[in-house]
């Protein structure tokens, strides 16, 4: 939480994204403009303009040209950093399966936004949980100060030579990138301490050694490459954790353990499962009228802290999870998530908030009584939906 | 067992895996040329797109162990030097 | 915590008028959020802005639906929109009108605390553009007392720069010495 001091400034989710970017000091920057992320790019753009930030900015005519360029300059030895929503991750969608192949740490932020159609341009979280098999770490914010703080742990945590993946750093479109709030803004030196010299570990562009990148993986041996990446998934856990302390040492903020975060959970008898900025109106929910729930936040949704999650779900009158995105034909992500964790404890699962479809404390009181009525376990309930 | 190295990305460190890699064996046509019809000219040497036509002393040579027969130096031949003949019919 | 809603008409700075709001919060020691309306506008309210402004941490992320406090930058928008939608009872609402049509204003916002001011004049003579948005906010301040004088000053220095931000530092001052409480 931003405690405010001479070091806050009041900033909306965008800039925080683009402020991060330039205390890390990334390298090359590509990333082609789309509502909401398109501030982040003018941002960028002035920085480096104004000589604020000393980086390469690569005009691209289209998102799948923003990833493959970021993916080449990446390849090379240096940070790079891209942003997009929606129409323009989904564009992305092939490349993003090269980038983590290829294990390069790669750091993109997503201002979430539903998908056409019908055309819609407010948040929702169906474009990065559609990615969520792309072997992207995907990290979900729930404020302005974590987006900016997450940006900067993304780095760490991408470049870590237990992981080397890329990382996606989500943020609700509008309800964060177009709303302003205190942020607390790092000191440059400090940021650049903790984040540290870019040292490549297994990509460069380097003619004393060169090395061949994106070969033909066969049938005799990309089943052994794909199941590195699992592996390297599952140690990005420790990583993320570690990350997410050291964080805390050196600024004084912490995302629960970085990748699951508890509020009120200890003595509740009800628990909601969510993520994104849904979170901070369940807790405001929790303080004005429901001491008796619990919240769990998923911050990292890839890798999923699913042990964890069933855990602290034991034993409760009830557990909601709150989906802002669908599988049609199936149960919702989040919560078939969950129920492969824990598969005795009755969950049940509601929809809210696509398209932007305001998520208001009276929706969370309705979604904390499908629980409470047992409700929602083998079928969704739509939430504030007129059909 | 695959002879690629379980590296990080599957990158290949050990430069010279494409020489190692014999391709010539992809082939189904051959290229044979006719010395004594050729004119010297060098076009089947700039259009290879494999650089398997090399200069030799007194005509072009074609290397085996990597054309893989796609045909377009005989296309380019301006006196049709080149022939394309099926492997199996070489003895 | 104080909810506040902007209505205004393109051109007139309601976003603006709510992020000084919110960066003026942080100067008073204040937590704060601004943002524009998500979503497709309704006919006839071309923009509408909200802020929230607290002592604490505010962790709602939910757009207004229940203002304390209302600002109104045009009056015409009252015959198209209904700018009191959801206002509390007894709720306040800062409204730019010239003197002519204040008890037109009134009868409109009866059992409402209503405060008037001259805004476009303010902002013609000081600015000489018809920008009222920050002159709003002064009046605002003077009617609220949610933020001081001085954290305005402060957040019009951080959101304009050299002449301009003067020029609406004296259009903040001068609404906020003559809005007035209209009953
Ligand atoms: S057949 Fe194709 S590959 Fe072989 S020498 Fe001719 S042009 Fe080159
Ligand atoms: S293109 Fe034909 S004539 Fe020319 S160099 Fe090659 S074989 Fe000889």
């Amino acid at each position: 939480m931003t405690e405010l001091g001479p070091d806050v400034r009041v900033i909306n989710g965008n800039y925080a994204a683009a402020e991060a970017v330039r205390l890390v000091d990334v390298d090359v920057i590509a990333a082609y403009p789309i509502t909401p992320q398109t501030p982040i790019v003018e941002y960028l753009s002035e920085f480096i303009a104004n000589g604020e930030l000393d980086a390469e900015f690569i005009h691209v005519e289209s998102e799948h040209s923003a990833i493959s360029a970021v993916v080449g300059a990446s390849a090379t030895g240096v940070r790079v950093f891209t942003a997009t929503a929606s129409q323009g991750l989904a564009l992305m969608h092939e490349v993003l399966f090269i980038a983590s192949g290829l294990r390069l740490p790669i750091v993109m932020a997503v201002a979430n936004r539903a998908l056409s159609a019908p055309i819609n341009i407010w948040c929702d979280h169906s474009d990065t949980v559609a990615q969520r098999d792309t072997c992207w770490i995907q990290l979900y914010c729930e404020s302005n100060q974590e987006i900016l703080d997450t940006i900067i742990q993304a780095y760490r945590i991408a470049e870590h030579e237990d992981v080397l993946l890329p990382v996606m750093v989500c943020f609700d479109g509008f309800t964060l990138s177009h709303t302003l709030e205190p942020v607390a803004i790092p000191d440059e030196e400090r940021v650049r301490e903790f984040v540290g010299e870019f040292e490549p570990v297994h990509c460069r562009l380097d003619p004393e050694e060169p090395m061949t990148i994106g070969p033909v993986g066969g049938p005799d041996c990309y089943m052994e490459f794909k199941k590195m990446q699992h592996e390297a998934m599952e140690r990005a856990r420790e990583v993320i954790g570690e990350v997410n302390r050291e964080f805390s040492d050196a600024f004084g903020r912490s995302y629960g353990d970085g990748l699951v975060e508890e509020y009120n959970t200890e003595d509740a008898d009800y628990i909601v499962i969510a993520m994104g900025s849904v979170c901070g109106t369940v807790k405001h929910v929790i303080d004005e009228e429901r001491p008796d729930v619990g919240l769990v936040r998923v911050k990292a949704y890839r890798p999923f802290p699913g042990d964890r999650i069933a855990e602290i779900i034991q034993d409760r009158e009830g557990v909601v999870t709150i989906d802002r995105t669908h599988s049609y034909g199936a149960m919702p992500p989040l919560w078939t998530d969950v129920k492969a964790h824990a598969p005795d404890v009755e969950v049940s699962s509601t929809i809210a908030g696509l398209g932007g479809r305001d998520v208001r404390p009276e929706d969370v009181l309705r979604a904390i009584k499908v629980a409470e009525e047992g409700k929602g376990t083998d079928e969704p309930v739509w939430i504030n939906v007129n059909v | 067992m695959s002879e690629m190295e379980y590296t990080i990305g599957a990158v290949i460190k050990e430069p010279g895996s494409t020489r190692r890699n014999k391709t010539g064996r992809w082939r189904v046509f051959r290229p044979v040329l006719d010395e004594d019809k050729c004119v010297g000219c060098a076009r089947c040497f700039m259009f290879c797109p494999d650089g398997c036509v090399r200069p030799a002393e007194d005509a072009f040579k074609i290397d085996y162990e990597y054309c893989k027969g796609c045909g377009i130096c005989a296309k380019v031949c301006p006196v049709d030097a080149i022939e394309m003949v099926l492997e199996e019919e070489m003895e | 915590m104080i909810e506040i809603r902007i209505h205004g008409r393109g051109g007139q700075g309601a976003v603006t008028a709510a992020e000084i709001l919110a960066i003026a919060a942080k100067e008073d020691g204040k937590y704060s959020q601004a943002f524009p309306f998500f979503g497709v506008e309704r006919r006839g309210a071309p923009v509408t802005a909200f802020a929230r402004i607290s002592d604490e941490f505010i962790r709602v992320r939910s757009q207004i639906y229940r203002p304390d406090h209302i600002i109104v930058l045009d009056p015409s928008l009252m015959s198209v929109v209904d700018v009191t939608e959801g206002l509390r009872e007894d709720g306040l609402v800062v409204i730019n009108a010239p003197e002519d049509n204040w008890n037109d204003v009134l009868e409109r916002l009866s059992g409402y605390r209503v405060y008037a001011v001259d805004a476009t004049e303010i902002a013609l003579d000081e600015l000489g553009v018809p920008i009222v948005n920050t002159a709003m906010v002064g009046a605002y301040l003077r009617a609220s007392k949610v933020l001081s004088l001085d954290a305005v000053r402060e957040a019009i220095r951080v959101r304009f720069s050299g002449e301009i931000a003067e020029k609406n530092v004296r259009a903040v001052e001068r609404a906020y010495e003559e809005v007035e409480r209209i009953e």
